[in-house]
């Protein structure tokens, strides 16, 4: 004899719930409803966007963060040209950076994905751009002939004296040995202050490019976009994932997510994108498979919410 | 050359009793069978469907009807369209406050069918559908955050691109290539979602209502609250 599945069990057994209703109907215009229901919903999307609009707060630009923070742009660029900025260092997919990548204990998705989006921030962010310019700067050629313990050298040596000063004006450094360095920041400055450097670092030498990925990893190497953001309330340890410019509501729906990210052990550790990602896979899994699940299926039955959905039901009892 | 063919007795129980012996035929009878137009189509409900908590699902359905619209207006415009174009703006902020209703009627209609179990009774797929419907909508209102080409989009990008590179799928899912991500969200993910949500719909009628979990098997519990009327093709004995 076959045991009948429990009343709170996804099959279809031989109960009420599994079986075709027996008892009294009412009238349901299905048509009816789903007008009604589009009238309403439209009078309130049209009521909402009418009044609260939606934001729109311009893009940043290369030009806008080189006119606006150029000691920022200074140091960035130098970073990118000694390949010790974020994105130079970052890994896959950008470069086979070694132990830089996050784990989930001995699985390493992010290292097994490969580099499959090469940046090299040295020549790609720097070097390159400079080289189509109408005069390309004769520090170039100075590079080009240094060894790599030079450009390390002059690089690091010139992101410590920045570092130095007041604001990190490139003005007051202290004297000493740069090399082309100074010379070749201070050419993608300018070059970047024109206007220039946005349409060649992101065209990429093609006349249609839609790829925004070397405009948008350079920026987020410096101060300057991270601080528009946390001015707008959208960083990480803001919740800024569910959060949109102004007061207007974001992906509010991602609350669980931007939590995990402000809470320990997530908000102090080296691997937080992977475990949060992890977290939120399974409660998903575990959400959507939780009708199979004996005991946590059963949470409806006892805590009793459903008296109050079907109140008018078993108030005529 | 055509041959005349005599119908073979079906042995499916789906099409037993019809004379479909083709694919086509045999599928026909099994969707008349587990969908017949008054289940497809009702005209009644049974007696306990009668809550404010049922408006939930519409109302999903209903700003899902808007996300769509608004979002076929830009997408004909193209993604930069709606910065210099008042009528533009407009149609953003449509598309924006039908995703946020939409989403918050689908949650609360989420929510309320988890109290009810409404998986009981071989609804199991209902509930799946559904909460694929929640996830891969998720998805697909991220990428549109991707494509606003604003100052919002640009910083989502550069933060976003952390947990899909660490899961390994940042370079197909790079979310600062605009035409990569415009080609998911106007295309891929639209018809994901319209995919799952119409399944959902499907079965919802296939398998009806699940009743309340202390139902009894007839109303004959029930105090009379409007005239009585019976389901069709039963007799009511009480």
């Amino acid at each position: 004899m076959s045991k009948a599945p429990s009343p709170m069990s996804w099959r279809r057994g031989d109960n009420i719930a599994g079986r075709p209703w027996r008892g009294r109907v009412r009238d349901y215009d299905l048509f009816k409803e789903l007008v009604i229901g589009v009238v309403v919903v439209g009078l309130l999307v049209v009521g909402l966007s009418a009044v609260f609009s939606s934001p729109d707060d311009p893009g940043v630009t290369l030009k806008s963060w080189a006119t606006v923070a150029p000691s920022d742009f200074i140091a960035t660029a130098t970073a990118e040209l000694g390949g010790t900025s974020d994105t130079a260092a970052y890994g896959q997919p950008y470069s086979a950076t070694p132990d830089a990548t996050q784990k989930l204990g001995f699985i390493d998705l992010q290292a097994l994905s490969g580099v499959r989006i090469p940046i090299d921030t040295a020549n790609d962010f720097v070097l390159t751009p400079l080289k189509t310019l109408p005069t390309p700067p004769p520090a170039l050629a100075i590079w080009s002939a240094a060894t790599a313990q030079e450009q390390t050298k002059w690089t690091s040596d010139y992101a410590t004296a920045l570092a130095a000063v007041t604001n990190g004006d490139p003005a007051h450094v202290a004297p000493g040995d740069y090399g082309p360095v100074p010379a070749l920041t201070g050419a993608l400055l300018t070059m970047a202050g024109s206007g220039n450097l946005d349409g060649v670092l992101q065209s990429g030498g093609q006349p249609y490019n839609l790829n925004y990925t070397p405009t948008i990893l350079f920026l987020g190497d410096g101060t300057y976009f991270a601080g528009l953001a946390d001015a707008a309330h959208l960083t990480g340890d803001q919740w800024g994932v569910m959060n949109e410019t102004g007061n207007t509501p974001g992906q509010s729906w991602l609350w669980l997510f931007s939590l995990f990210y402000q809470i320990p052990p997530f908000n102090s550790s080296p691997n937080a994108d992977i475990l949060v990602v992890a977290v939120m896979v399974g409660l998903s899994l575990l959400l959507t498979l939780l009708p199979f699940i004996p005991g946590l299926r059963s949470v409806p039955r006892k805590i009793p919410v459903h008296r109050l959905i079907w109140k008018d039901y078993y108030r005529n009892r | 050359m055509s041959t005349v063919k005599e119908p073979t007795p079906a042995t499916d129980p789906d099409v037993a009793g019809t004379s479909a012996h083709t694919w086509t035929g045999k599928s026909r009878g099994w969707f008349l069978n587990h969908l017949p137009p008054d289940k497809l189509l009702p005209e009644d409900q049974p007696s306990y469907v009668a809550s404010w908590a049922y408006v939930f699902g519409m109302g999903a359905v209903a700003g899902l009807v808007f996300v769509i619209a608004s979002g076929f207006v830009l997408a004909l415009n193209g993604p930069q369209w709606y910065h210099v174009s008042s009528f533009g703006h407009f149609v953003n902020s449509m598309h924006l406050w039908s995703v946020e209703l939409f989403f918050m009627f689908l949650v609360v209609h989420l929510w309320i069918k988890f109290w009810m179990a409404a998986w009981r009774g071989g609804r199991i797929l209902t509930w799946i559908t559904g909460m694929v419907s929640f996830l891969v909508s998720v998805v697909t209102a991220f990428t549109g955050y991707l494509l606003q080409t604003n100052f919002d989009s640009q910083w989502i990008a550069f933060q976003a691109k952390d947990a899909l590179n660490a899961v390994g799928v940042g370079a197909w899912f790079n979310v600062a290539n605009v035409g990569q991500i415009f080609m998911w969200h106007i295309t891929l993910l639209p018809l994901a979602v319209g995919a799952v949500v119409a399944l959902h719909v499907l079965l919802v009628r296939a398998h009806g209502v699940v009743p309340p979990l202390d139902a009894a098997e007839t109303d004959a519990q029930l105090r009379e609250t409007t005239p009585p009327k019976l389901a069709r093709g039963r007799i009511d004995h009480e």
